[in-house]
């Protein structure tokens, strides 16, 4: 076990990686999907090992092959880290687990193993961003996963994913080739590629606009991945015509990932570095930020289809995550970081329901919809409690990061009530595009179709359920998200106070 | 037992309670009537049994958890909360009987998800009552808003869920818009939102913002129907009538006043308030909701909006007194949430014993409905004088210490306001019980009807005889109350 402790921040990837090919050979059913899942299970258990040891407060390093940094290849895990791994791994295992019904219903049986084998490839690579401290193994890693991920969005059975794909493919590329030439800037002017190094050497630069224009292009590049505001197009439809299982997957985190490198550059290696950058920084994404919690919104208002409506809202938090980043302080970081994790629930409790729904219902249009919750009352018992969750009642996990986030802006001041006005209308536009579900789906009379008690499968059901309760219960006891979250907070912001 | 046991108790006999009740629903409806009554005469047990330590001055208080630094969910038992506690707890036993004469009688659906849904709502309402501090009220405010949701939805037509969509839409919206960023804005200035004597804020903050705070609680708590917050109430009225008796007379508008009387006293603190002048603007607002709610009763053709409208006015008596910043003033708002409750009860239950025995709903269709149902309009007629403030009804007792109170403060507009508006009252109730008595019956042939089911007639005999015992026997509730204002205000010299 002393020899596993020592290379546990390397396992997340090396599990999955080795892991991946063995599957596409599993041909027998259902066999694929027990591996696969198992083998998720396994990177949960060891990101809670992780996350246990970060909650000791101590950055877990690694030296690849022995190889001491700036050298050799260094991983580390860090509190943000942590946290992140702990989202990625449960959610790919809690998608896995609920989503079994839902993948024998979308996929051909001899097409699962690969797209298992994709998944679990999307699984490594994230793991792989959230794991380095170098700069160019993260862009290994962002390939691997997004490559990856594209299969696992056009894998399934409907063909509007085709197009759907391509601009994620084209824009995923933009975004990465943007990060790529930024870190090339960044090497050419330090020489080093190891993020702790780049920051140390970087002050010795005497000719900042290169490290301004590297700057510029890594997070234009990220944002675009995290479908930050107006850089989201591709993201809507994307998760709307993936499989049920994989929207959940990468709804829960798969835009946080590229969120973790963009703070994590933005503010270990920049921040401290260029002169004026945290006003820079927050002038340029605070708009952004604002823009996406109200327009992505007021788009989710109106939009028919519940599951392209929660891609919305998606983009929307994305924003309130953002907000917190860019107000530069401590409670805002923490807000922000807290709010992936809780985000993550929220939506992840939000798709499983979704997918309940798609397991007995042929069209996830709204207006289909009447009367949904007289056949599964279950599941649209569960949407509700994540609806919650996403609007930020108290009692469920999201209240605890408004709370934060208002907090935040408060201290600001003036201005700041400018923010909690903005995250106070976001929220209350949650509660009317929640509640427009919640009212056709109990009151609205079904106009043909049975209308006997229907449930989804007693597995999906179940993990849907369980992570509604994870929601209440990180709501009313949020010292796992709080502390992970807070630990990351300090070490973005280093010095600063 | 301890106290402490006993609090938590509080709040989980009625969620054991709709978790048994929804059990007894799937075998039979007696079984579940049974599950209803004993949690509430269990419910009764545990919350009373609390009340000879508030007499003898204890403030027991328990901490569940800490959920963010410095925030937690904790609770502790003061004489407002047990008094709320106490009411709410004492007339859910009461309503649940008229319930179910009512919800039988009138053949209602889904009846175990109302008997559930209902102690929920207890649940929330006990949460609320003996929350220890802001952030606890918050959430089982919340809690309150949402259990009760399904309750005003529960016809489940169109119109009935348009109505529940702008009471849910207020009632939120206020909530998330105006009431967290106060709370929120009280932690960071103050550093806490524990429910403290004399208050927190004192030298946290100071010149306007004082009265932009308490515009931000005042309207936040929009269940307390302060115009232009009120929209949700008459809306509410879609409910099946026991929802409106207990719930939209009781339970959930009380919560409202209920919190705004517990930031004056305890987060602001009486004195404090009294010295800012930039917390005026309440009683202006308070004395116009009077007013105005006053007025549009007096235009209703509907008994139960009538009512509704009553309600909105007569808890802006109850934010009006607080507004008066003196010792009388605050002990006579606390009686008036008791004296309404009592009254207003009554009021709603007998307009649902009209409902269910003869399907009328319109004051038009009332003529010389007191010959046929004359238990029901003679507790009507109660009602109504204790609404309008007439000796020997409850009404009188909080009536007498309001006015008290503003003597106290030589406020005129308080005393003017309380004049006018019980020449109103008289003016759209008067004619309600004269028509009822006096009326020539219009009832047509074959529609003939007598008095509502026993169940339904004994509860609002109950109440009512409640409403005339409160006049006499109310020595014990000013005393309880009284240490409400000599721990929060400077000095007993007025009592």
């Amino acid at each position: 076990m002393t020899i596993l402790d020592a290379h546990l921040p390397v396992l997340p990837v090396v599990v999955p990686m080795l892991i991946a090919p063995l599957v596409i050979m599993l041909r027998p059913r259902g066999l694929a999907w027990a591996a696969a899942t198992a083998t998720s299970s396994m990177a949960f258990l060891i990101a809670m090992a992780l996350a246990a040891g970060a909650l000791d407060g101590e950055a877990q390093r690694y030296a690849l092959g022995a190889w001491a940094a700036p050298y050799g290849i260094e991983l580390s895990v860090d509190s943000f880290g942590a946290l992140l791994l702990l989202i990625l791994t449960g959610a790919s295992t809690l998608a896995l687990l609920a989503g079994k019904a839902s993948l024998d219903q979308q996929l051909e049986a001899d097409r699962q193993p690969l797209f298992l084998s994709a998944w679990l490839l999307v699984l490594a690579g994230l793991s792989g961003i959230l794991i380095s401290a170098d700069a160019f193994n993260i862009f290994v890693f962002m390939e691997i996963s997004s490559l990856a991920s594209y299969i696992l969005v056009a894998g399934g059975p409907d063909r509007r994913a085709m197009p759907a794909v391509f601009k994620y493919l084209i824009m995923g590329t933009i975004g990465a080739t943007f990060y790529l030439i930024g870190i090339g800037l960044v090497y050419m002017m330090t020489g080093t590629l190891n993020l702790t190094d780049i920051q140390v050497r970087i002050q010795d630069v005497s000719d900042l606009r290169p490290i301004l224009v590297a700057a510029g292009f890594i997070t234009v590049g990220l944002g675009l991945k995290a479908a930050v505001f107006p850089l989201h197009v591709w993201l809507p439809n994307a998760y709307n015509f993936a499989p049920h299982a994989a929207t959940v997957f990468l709804a829960a985190c798969a835009t946080k990932v590229s969120l973790y490198i963009l703070l994590s550059f933005d503010f270990v290696v920049f921040q401290q570095n260029l002169i004026g950058h945290e006003m820079q920084f927050a002038a340029f994404l605070m708009p952004l930020a604002v823009l996406g919690i109200l327009a992505a919104s007021a788009v989710a208002l109106f939009e028919p289809n519940i599951k392209r409506m929660l891609a919305f809202s998606s983009v929307a938090q994305i924003g309130y995550i953002l907000l917190g980043a860019s107000m530069v302080s401590l409670l805002g970081m923490t807000a922000s970081l807290m709010h992936m994790f809780n985000h993550a629930l929220a939506k992840g409790a939000l798709f499983m329901a979704v997918m309940c729904l798609a397991m007995r219902f042929p069209s996830l249009e709204l207006d289909a919809l009447a009367g949904a919750a007289k056949r599964m009352p279950w599941t649209m018992g569960a949407f509700v409690v994540g609806g919650l969750s996403l609007i930020g009642i108290p009692g469920t996990a999201g209240f605890t990061s408004k709370w934060y986030l208002i907090t935040a802006s408060m201290e600001f001041g003036g201005a700041g009530w400018l923010l909690v006005a903005v995250i106070v209308l976001g929220s209350l536009m949650a509660v009317a595009y929640i509640w427009r579900v919640v009212e056709v789906t109990c009151f609205r009379q079904p106009e043909t179709g049975p209308v006997e008690v229907s449930e989804a499968p007693r597995l999906m059901l179940t993990v849907t359920w369980l992570v509604a309760l994870a929601n209440v219960y990180f709501g009313l006891s949020p010292w796992l998200q709080t502390r992970l979250a807070e630990g990351g907070a300090r070490m973005l912001l280093g010095e600063m106070p | 037992m301890s106290a402490q046991t006993t609090i938590l108790l509080a709040l989980c006999v009625p969620l054991i309670g709709a978790a048994l009740i929804g059990l007894a629903g799937r075998v039979s409806p007696n079984l579940r009537e049974a599950a209803t009554l004993s949690t509430s005469l269990l419910l009764i047990a545990v919350v009373w049994s609390l009340l000879p330590d508030i007499f003898a001055g204890l403030r027991p208080a328990v901490t569940l958890s800490e959920v963010l630094p410095g925030i937690s969910i904790a609770f502790q038992v003061e004489p407002l909360g047990m008094m709320f506690a106490a009411l709410a707890s004492g007339l859910w036993l009461v309503n649940s009987i008229y319930s179910i004469g009512y919800m039988r009688g009138n053949r209602e659906q889904h009846q175990t998800r109302f008997y559930v849904m209902f102690a929920v709502s207890l649940a929330a309402t006990m949460g609320i009552a003996l929350a220890g501090n802001l952030f606890t009220l918050f959430l089982f405010y919340e809690m309150l808003t949402l259990s009760t949701y399904p309750l005003v939805a529960h016809k489940g037509d169109p119109a009935t869920v348009r109505s529940a969509r702008v009471y849910l839409g207020v009632l939120i919206f206020a909530s998330i818009a105006l009431l967290l960023p106060a709370i929120v804005w009280t932690y960071l200035v103050a550093g806490t939102g524990d429910f403290t004597p004399g208050g927190i804020l004192a030298g946290h903050i100071d010149g306007p913002l004082i009265g932009l705070l308490l515009a931000l609680f005042v309207f936040g708590a929009a269940k307390a129907a302060v115009m232009p917050m009120h929209r949700w109430l008459p809306s509410a009225m879609v409910a099946p009538t026991p929802v409106s008796a207990l719930l939209h007379a009781v339970a959930v508008v009380k919560a409202g006043v209920f919190v705004i009387m517990k930031v004056i006293v305890y987060i602001f603190g009486v004195d404090f308030l009294f010295a800012a002048p930039s917390s005026g603007w309440l009683t202006f607002a308070a004395a116009f909701t009077i007013i105005a709610a006053s007025l549009v009763a007096l235009r209703q053709q509907n008994l139960k909006r009538l009512l509704a409208y009553s309600t909105i006015g007569q808890l802006s008596y109850i934010v009006l007194a607080t507004a008066t910043l003196k010792p009388l003033a605050e002990v006579g708002a606390a009686i008036h949430m008791v004296a309404h409750a009592f009254g207003k009860i009554t009021l709603f239950f007998a307009a649902g014993a009209i409902y269910t025995a003869s399907k009328k709903t319109e004051l038009g269709q009332l003529h010389g409905i007191g010959r046929r149902m004359p238990v029901t309009m003679t507790a009507f007629t109660i009602g109504a004088l204790s609404m309008i403030g007439v000796p020997p009804t409850g009404g009188f007792v909080s009536k007498w210490f309001i006015l008290a109170g503003a003597f106290q403060a030589d406020n005129y507009v308080v005393l003017a306001t309380i004049i006018l508006s019980t020449a109103l009252n008289a003016a759209y109730f008067l004619p309600i019980i004269y028509l009822a008595w006096f009326g020539r019956d219009r009832t047509p042939p074959g529609k003939e009807h007598g008095e509502a089911p026993f169940a339904a007639v004994l509860a609002l005999a109950v109440t009512a005889f409640l409403t005339l015992a409160f006049f006499f026997f109310n020595q014990p509730l000013i005393e309880l109350e009284s240490q409400l204002v000599r721990g929060a205000v400077a000095g007993p010299e007025a009592l």
